[in-house]
């Protein structure tokens, strides 16, 4: 809501009755203007919760949403939907609800595709069921097990020294593997492009124009990160090119982020207006 | 024009909303031509045999569904029309619900069985120590599908004992599984590779299409428009282009209007104090 700019309420002392008066007329407004503000947006979101009740109803009486599963699916999503965008009224309870709705179901779904998908078939049916039915147990698994629970010992207080050996052989086996396939991958085989000859025969002038623009690119803007000479001369003028290349880089990411949060809110109302309100095909 | 610096943020966005609503109302098309690292993807299963193997890795979840769950389905009419077996699979445990959905509903289009021309692997934790499992043994990798079916006895994984029997894989992705799969995957298990991503992370994976480590590149909506006019089936994120357009021409109009009215105002002097 729109709030007028008022003067700050000051001290009373050292002033005039009327100004005293004038203060005291000032904070009054204030204070209306916050209660009726706070009255509005809550009417504002019964308003709308009441009329997306009205809607839904009228859309099941109507036959436009079907008395099933799937259609009462879409009326729980968009109703998830318009309280998300909501927020970009203003903080509100119907945000509030549905953002702690979204952590717990996240989380809930997330556990149980974890128990269905990996600790059972991994662990609970070759090594916990064997040992309770008397069949054929691979024992070995007790090994990953014993660490896994280790590391949840971190939370108490005698036994969190046994979470070191679980991050132990976490850290240990994540280096080994990471680094030297890291620096193959995101290092040599980066510098490859970097160092493709610019003209070999074959190759269109474009693509020579790339590869000279990507020597350039790299060139300058190592040269910017390199603090140990000064950005002078020729190093200036290098340094200031890879300025340009971060800039350009900054702004391709800036119009790819756009374009990807457009596409979220084109998705979404593209479902409300498609799926819930049945206005375009 | 000082006014204009400080306008009600909720203001850009009802204009924001108007003009996606408006333009989804209003038909009208626009030219959607594929970009080449979007062709070469298309190029890729083009030219793969009726029952070779291809893995879609669907790394996403819900919050990055509307980018690239088109980018799966148009994938999967693609494969299913060609007659190619396709493997899925998720890093993500929020994604085997829209793997599962996307693989189901088009299969059922092109009359594909489950078990016989797709398999659903389901979800794994462990990134990059599962893409190395599965680059020595799919079967211990995955020891049962997301049906609970022993995977050594699924036909559409006959011929398929590690990531080195794959024909060609795509990843989708919302993070930095890409990155996952070309360097404990593809640079050691050596198997043609594509990708599919948001567009956030769009800009970050362009430098693999350079050095060769993924052969095509499908970015944002914009990269599944440009797959769904290559197999000619427009949907979602085609008609999606026409308020992406709309939406982005707003959004320089706004940046263009911002500048001018902070240079007019004379804004950039106050802000632009002279040294001491």
């Amino acid at each position: 809501m729109f709030t007028p700019t008022l003067p700050s309420p000051l001290k009373g002392e050292g002033k005039t009755a009327l100004e005293r008066k004038k203060l005291d007329f000032c904070k009054g407004l204030k204070e209306m203007i916050r209660i009726n503000n706070r009255s509005f947006d809550f009417w504002l979101l019964v308003g709308t919760l009441g009329l997306f009740a009205l809607v839904n109803l009228l859309f099941f009486l109507l036959g436009k949403l079907g008395l099933s599963w799937e259609g009462f699916g879409i009326m729980i999503a968009a109703g998830l939907t318009l309280a998300v965008y909501s927020f970009l009224y203003k903080d509100n309870p119907a945000f509030k609800v549905v953002e702690n709705l979204y952590v717990g179901v996240a989380l809930g779904y997330t556990v149980i595709i974890t128990w269905f998908n990996a600790l059972k078939p991994d662990l609970y049916d070759p090594l916990l069921v064997p040992i309770f039915t008397g069949r054929q147990a691979q024992y070995l698994l007790l090994v990953p097990m014993f660490l896994g629970i280790f590391m949840i010992l971190r939370f108490t207080r005698v036994l969190t020294w046994l979470s070191r050996w679980s991050f132990a052989f976490v850290v240990g086996l994540g280096a080994g593997i990471t680094i030297p396939n890291l620096i193959h991958s995101f290092i040599l085989k980066q510098l490859e492009p970097s160092m493709h000859p610019v003209f070999y025969g074959g190759e269109t002038v474009l693509a020579s124009i790339n590869t000279l623009l990507i020597l350039l690119g790299v060139t300058s803007v190592l040269i910017y990160f390199f603090f140990s000479v000064e950005h002078k001369g020729p190093v200036g003028v290098i340094s200031r090119i890879g300025i340009w290349f971060l800039m350009v880089s900054f702004g391709a990411s800036f119009g790819y982020t756009v374009m990807g949060r457009m596409s979220l809110l084109i998705g979404r109302v593209m479902f409300l207006m498609r799926d819930w309100l049945g206005i375009i095909q | 024009m000082e006014r204009f610096l400080n306008i009600d943020r909720r203001i850009i966005f009802a204009a924001v909303a108007l003009a996606v609503i408006g333009s989804l109302l209003v038909d009208f098309s626009l030219p959607v031509p594929a970009t080449p690292p979007v062709q070469k993807i298309f190029d890729k299963i083009e030219s793969l045999p009726p029952g070779a193997h291809f893995l879609l890795s669907f790394d996403y979840d819900p919050s990055s569904k509307e980018e690239l769950q088109p980018m799966a389905l148009a994938l999967l009419h693609h494969c299913f029309r060609r007659g190619v077996k396709v493997i899925g699979m998720t890093h993500n445990p929020g994604g085997t619900g829209l793997a599962e959905q996307a693989l189901n509903s088009t299969a059922s289009i092109y009359q594909r069985k489950y078990k016989e021309d797709y398999v659903f692997l389901g979800y794994k934790p462990g990134g990059a120590s599962l893409v190395i499992n599965m680059g020595e043994d799919i079967h211990t990798a995955f020891l049962k599908d997301f049906y609970g079916n022993d995977t050594t006895t699924l036909p559409a994984l006959q011929g398929v004992e590690s990531l080195r029997d794959i024909d060609y894989l795509v990843d989708l992705a919302a993070g930095v599984t890409i990155e996952t799969w070309i360097a404990f995957g593809k640079e050691k298990y050596q198997f043609e590779m594509g990708a599919g991503c948001t567009a956030v992370i769009g800009p970050e994976m362009y430098p693999f299409l350079d050095s060769r480590q993924i052969n095509g590149l499908m970015a944002g909506l914009k990269g599944a428009a440009e797959y769904e006019v290559l197999v000619e089936r427009k949907a979602q994120a085609f008609e999606g282009m026409r308020p992406q357009s709309v939406t982005h021409c707003l959004v320089i109009l706004f940046v263009l209007f911002g500048n001018v009215a902070f240079f007019v105002s004379g804004s950039f002097r106050t802000q632009r104090r002279p040294r001491r």
